[in-house]
């Protein structure tokens, strides 16, 4: 039971750990931001600890009988379970638990590799679309641009990551902001910010209807952005990447270029309003551009204390499996 | 960029700029190549490839074959933006919102700004754009 109790001590924490660092008006959000790298560690443990957690309760209750830690367990199970001499303890009830944990380890390990799957196959064509459509331009030096009106600037992450931007990008910014920009997405290329998110796309895959499983992606995206940002601003100014997001935020939609699209009006309007990830997006730049324009260091004892924390969110489920 | 892939995009240029509306044949494409001088195999290779991938539809006719575009230049175009905004997939055609499903982060971006008017005039391309292939 001390080990059902150590995963049940594991998932508390990283509950608090995720309330922290979410809960509007506590520190922690303020701390999130001034400090997104640490912040996003953070956020990696606690969704690793929660999946080994996940697994590890139903393991170790069915496995109590055991009494030793979950890992050495299970290999004594499976030991007892292909030698055909089940101890008395291991009744029904026990292995419905370990099943569940099974079933449960199968369920996040499929959907992560789900997850892969469907992302590579889309870079994949994305990347070939990009061979025959975008081209090179002076102006956006190691960037591709695509020939299309509206503000878009992108990184396809991968071994061979990608930097693009539209020419209605180029338009928009001028030469500082746009090199703050080539930055910002470079950053994310360089730090494999895709990896970083990979382990939430693959929880929301997983538990499509649990919402704070979204509130957690949404959290790791807007750290990874404000990662970037903090990547672009030691290279430029801070002032050229708050315009340029400003004037993202507020570029006007032009989509119908000289005819190209084949089409003579703009259908109806359907309300922007009523899109609730734009609001979240708006949300996010806002946040952005205000970290931008009141720039703060990150205080070092709390970014030490916040890594330990990580640390010990990941050792405590580990520890049990490796035991 | 290989030089399959150049080969792949000036052969995609080809097929775009001058192909008439029954497509072109291999050595129609590779005369138009004039310049590179490439032999009739390679291009008949770069045109396999291009249909493997669904980049180009062919016909048969008599012995050769005839290659056409799957899809213009801008819709093309119009499915990167649809990637780049994080629009693709977003409604199904039901009109269902499935944005809560796709959360797989196949691209980091800048920063999202469009509009639901853009997005409208994206997809219409798009529609448009299948329409004309059917009729």
């Amino acid at each position: 039971m001390v080990y059902a109790a150590h995963f049940i001590a594991t998932i508390l924490a990283c509950y608090l750990t995720a309330r922290i660092l979410t809960h509007p008006g506590w520190p922690g959000q303020a701390w999130a931001w001034q400090s997104p790298r640490a912040a996003i560690v953070c956020w990696q443990a606690v969704g690793l600890a929660i999946g080994l957690s996940a697994i590890g309760l139903p393991l170790s209750l069915g496995l109590a009988s055991y009494d030793v830690p979950t890992g050495t367990a299970l290999r004594r199970f499976v030991t007892d379970l292909f030698g055909g001499a089940l101890p008395a303890t291991v009744g029904p009830g026990q292995l419905v638990l370990i099943a569940l944990g099974a079933t449960i380890a199968a369920l996040l390990l499929g959907a992560t590799t789900r997850s892969v799957l469907s992302t590579v196959r889309a870079q994949r064509r994305h990347r070939d679309l990009l061979a025959l459509v975008a081209r090179d331009d002076p102006a956006a030096p190691g960037a591709l641009v695509l020939d299309h009106p509206s503000a878009a600037a992108y990184c396809l992450p991968g071994v061979r990551p990608q930097v693009v931007v539209s020419a209605g990008t180029l338009r928009l910014l001028d030469g500082a902001e746009l090199a703050a920009v080539l930055s910002h997405e470079r950053a994310h290329a360089d730090e494999r910010h895709d990896l970083v998110l990979l382990p939430f796309t693959a929880l929301c895959r997983a538990l499509p209807w649990a919402r704070w499983v979204h509130t957690a992606y949404e959290r790791v995206a807007l750290l990874v952005e404000m990662r970037a940002d903090d990547r672009a601003r030691r290279l430029h100014a801070d002032g050229p990447l708050a315009a340029a997001l400003l004037r993202f935020a507020t570029a006007p939609a032009r989509v119908t270029p000289a005819g190209a699209l084949g089409i003579a009006t703009p259908p109806r309007c359907r309300a922007a309003a009523s899109d609730g990830a734009l609001g979240i997006a708006d949300t996010h730049l806002d946040a952005r551009v205000q970290r931008l324009l009141a720039p703060g260091r990150p205080p070092r004892l709390r970014v030490a204390a916040a890594l330990g924390m990580a640390a010990l969110l990941v050792s405590l489920p580990i520890s049990l499996f490796l035991g | 960029m290989t030089r399959l892939g150049d080969l792949e995009r000036a052969v995609m240029d080809v097929l775009w700029d001058r192909s008439p509306a029954g497509g072109l044949t291999v050595r129609e494409v590779a005369e138009a190549l004039e310049e590179r001088d490439l032999a009739y195999t390679t291009v008949m290779t770069v045109l396999d490839r291009l249909a493997g991938k669904d980049m180009v539809e062919r016909e048969r006719e008599g012995r050769a074959w005839r290659y056409r575009p799957a899809a213009t230049r801008e819709a093309y175009v119009a499915q990167l933006m649809l990637d780049a905004l994080d629009l693709a997939g977003e409604v199904e055609p039901d009109g269902r919102s499935r944005r809560s499903l796709r959360r797989d982060a196949a691209l980091v971006r800048f920063a999202r700004s469009v509009t639901g008017t853009e997005a409208e005039v994206l997809r219409a391309a798009l529609a448009d754009e299948a329409r004309d292939r059917q009729g």
